[in-house]
């Protein structure tokens, strides 16, 4: 009765020579296109580098005085102005200034590429059973798979450094952009896509002119969620290379130093605040025709 | 009306909805009821064999209850729905077989429609949804506002071209559906129970609006609705659909009038005869007493006071030309209002 109670597991051996063929694999695949690949994404990092480089030579008055203005066109609500303003402020006061920098740049470029290919993916699956069947599941692995293993053939591919840390980041935060463009464009009311076709509208003036509008406030929420959780994935980024607030943190789990990790985790929840209110409050200042009071 | 000239006509149009409409489409035309088809072979026949002349520059009403397949047959006219076979024919072209191109060309210059929801696009402002049409056929900006501007005055809507359809009511929503849809010029205009969200009296000011606007338009209307009495005031044709056939068709007089079978009685039975029947059709031969003269298209109810006005309570009925035709004393127009049984009289109807 043994084979009840021991497993019947691949031998050792068999165990090994499968391991090794997919990590041989993945290995002549990266000897092979490695290079290929880094220059693919060379203008990514130039792109990653010269903002980043900008936001550090702007003036620190002047970056907060920018914030400002742009909270106040999102949500015209003083209150999430001056919120911004006091915490930037005590952010480079306690001397994260250019961390918070470097992860504001990754931030804005993360975001910028989830838009970027979830808005189209989102569509195509809005538009296609079949391409809805495809991508759900790969969107449910992306979101549930630890993201320390898809850190790995990153880093093989790419080694250590900004764009790995991008791509991983990406990864991990573009879901929710493509799920809630699909479902806004999948939710909107069936009546008025008939008045369209009865108006005889195009498949394109349809998009752009019914669908896309009457779906961005879910769109929207999928940007806001987006940029929630690139900057939750900023510190495990930090292991491969990428600089800002995140790195801070990783050395103060390894050396214990409590008030520095404190601090910058502070000043993470701090950026997340921020661009959750401000992206939150636009998203619903789009509905205001609903609620009857239109801008 | 009756007798002008055919804009649209629909040719043996059958429509079965679910998965094998073809092979039901031979059951149904061998004989299977709606509920058989439903209960056995679990498809739902949508519409069954319809033949239809629609007048140019007239009302045509289809009337039916709830699932009757009204919507359903509105739609084939401007080919939101696919048919299981048959021919739509407007203007010498066959809609159902157009291919996209024209078809929505079809769409945006000669058939507009109007929703029972209203179907406005909420984002949009009444100006905005109102140049959607507009705005598609590709004119320019300038130009659309200024032709949706003028609609939007004809429905009584001046003023409130910046509101959100959400900060309007139901009748004014409407309103800016049927601007939306008389502004892209289209001659023909569907109305899929367009004013049955609405209550009872803004129902009978968008009826007033829409006949007053035909009056100087000359659209060919095709307008569903359940409710006889709506049907009877706009109607120039009706057509009473059941289960998915056509029951009866003819003028709203001979609807009243001469019911083809107890169904049909039994919805107008109570309705208001006064309302619908013309003095011509209830008139004697003419004889030398005085009285006013009235057209012989004046309804019962609009001549009943002045008849009991007149001294000898008699009218004189005069044709197009204003001749006398015939008379109908006070006795014969409550006669006609109490709905006795005169169809012996109505041969000639
Ligand atoms: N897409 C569909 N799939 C299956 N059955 C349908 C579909 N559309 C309509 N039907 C059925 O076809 C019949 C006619 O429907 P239709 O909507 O045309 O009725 P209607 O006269 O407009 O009714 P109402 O007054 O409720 O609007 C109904 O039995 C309905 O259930
Ligand atoms: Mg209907």
């Amino acid at each position: 009765m043994d084979w009840l109670t021991e497993f019947p597991e691949l031998g050792r051996r068999d165990m090994r020579d499968f391991r090794k063929g997919i990590d041989q694999g993945f290995k002549d695949f990266t000897r092979t296109y490695g290079e290929d690949i880094e220059s693919f994404f060379e203008p990514l990092l130039q792109f990653l580098i010269w903002l980043e480089k900008l936001l550090l030579a702007t003036p620190w008055p002047l970056f907060i005085a920018i914030v400002c203005v742009l909270a106040w066109f999102a949500s015209r609500s003083l209150k999430i102005v001056i919120g911004s303003a006091i915490s930037l402020f005590l952010i480079g006061f306690l001397g994260m200034w250019e961390d918070t920098m470097s992860t504001v740049s990754i931030i804005v470029v993360c975001t910028m590429l989830c838009i970027g290919l979830g808005l189209p993916i989102g569509i195509l699956m809005s538009r296609s059973d079949r391409a809805q069947a495809i991508v759900t599941p790969i969107l449910d692995v992306m979101q549930t798979i630890p993201s320390f293993v898809y850190l790995i053939p990153v880093v093989m591919l790419l080694g250590i450094g900004k764009v790995p840390g991008l791509i991983a980041v990406v990864i991990y935060a573009i879901p929710p952009m493509i799920r809630l463009t699909n479902l806004g464009i999948r939710l909107v009311d069936k009546e008025v896509l008939e008045a369209a076709d009865a108006f005889g509208a195009s498949p394109w003036q349809k998009l752009v002119q019914v669908q896309i509008p009457l779906a961005l406030p879910n769109i929207f929420a999928g940007v806001n969620q987006t940029i929630m959780m690139s900057l939750a994935m900023v510190v495990i980024a930090s292991m491969i290379g990428v600089t800002g607030l995140g790195q801070p943190v990783l050395k103060a789990i390894s050396n214990q130093y409590l008030a520095m990790g404190l601090l910058n985790g502070l000043a993470i929840v701090a950026l997340a605040i921020i661009f959750d209110r401000i992206s939150q409050s636009y998203g619903k200042r789009l509905q205001s025709y609903r609620g009857g009071q239109g801008e | 009306m009756s007798n002008s000239e055919t804009k649209i006509e629909i040719k043996h149009l059958y429509k079965i909805f679910g998965d094998d409409p073809d092979t039901m489409l031979q059951k149904v035309r061998d004989g299977v009821t709606k509920d058989e088809l439903n209960d056995q072979y679990n498809h739902v026949l949508g519409l069954s064999d319809i033949n239809l002349k629609m007048p140019a520059k007239g009302i045509q009403v289809v009337m039916g209850l709830s699932g009757s397949g009204k919507s359903t047959l509105i739609r084939h006219i401007n080919r939101l729905i696919e048919p299981t076979t048959g021919e739509v024919w407007i203007d010498g072209e066959n809609v159902l077989e157009m291919n996209d191109k024209t078809l929505r060309e079809f769409r945006r210059n000669r058939a507009s429609m109007v929703f029972q929801k209203f179907a406005l696009l909420p984002h949009r402002t009444v100006m905005e949804n109102t140049i959607y049409g507009l705005e598609i056929q590709g004119m320019g900006e300038k130009e659309a506002e200024k032709q949706a501007a003028y609609w939007i005055d004809r429905v009584g809507l001046a003023g409130y071209e910046e509101n959100y359809p959400g900060q309007l009511s139901g009748g004014m929503q409407q309103r800016v559906g049927l601007a939306r849809a008389l502004a892209t010029d289209a001659d023909i205009l569907l109305m899929d129970e367009a004013f049955s969200a609405l209550d009872p009296l803004i129902r009978t000011d968008m009826q007033n609006i829409l006949l007053d606007l035909q009056q100087e338009l000359h659209k060919t209307i095709v307008f569903i609705t359940h409710d006889l009495e709506e049907a009877l005031r706009i109607g120039d044709q009706i057509a009473i659909l059941r289960d998915g056939e056509v029951i009866q068709q003819g003028t709203p007089q001979q609807i009243v009038l001469r019911p083809k079978d107890d169904y049909i009685a039994d919805f107008t039975k109570d309705i208001n005869r006064g309302r619908v029947i013309q003095l011509k059709t209830i008139m004697k031969a003419p004889n030398d007493k005085a009285g006013p003269e009235l057209s012989g298209e004046m309804l019962v109810e609009d001549a009943a006071q002045l008849v009991t006005e007149s001294p000898l309570s008699q009218a004189r009925v005069t044709n197009d030309a204003g001749n006398v035709i015939g008379v109908v004393g006070i006795n014969d127009l409550i006669r006609a209002m109490a709905r006795p049984d005169i169809e012996s009289r109505l041969e000639e109807l």
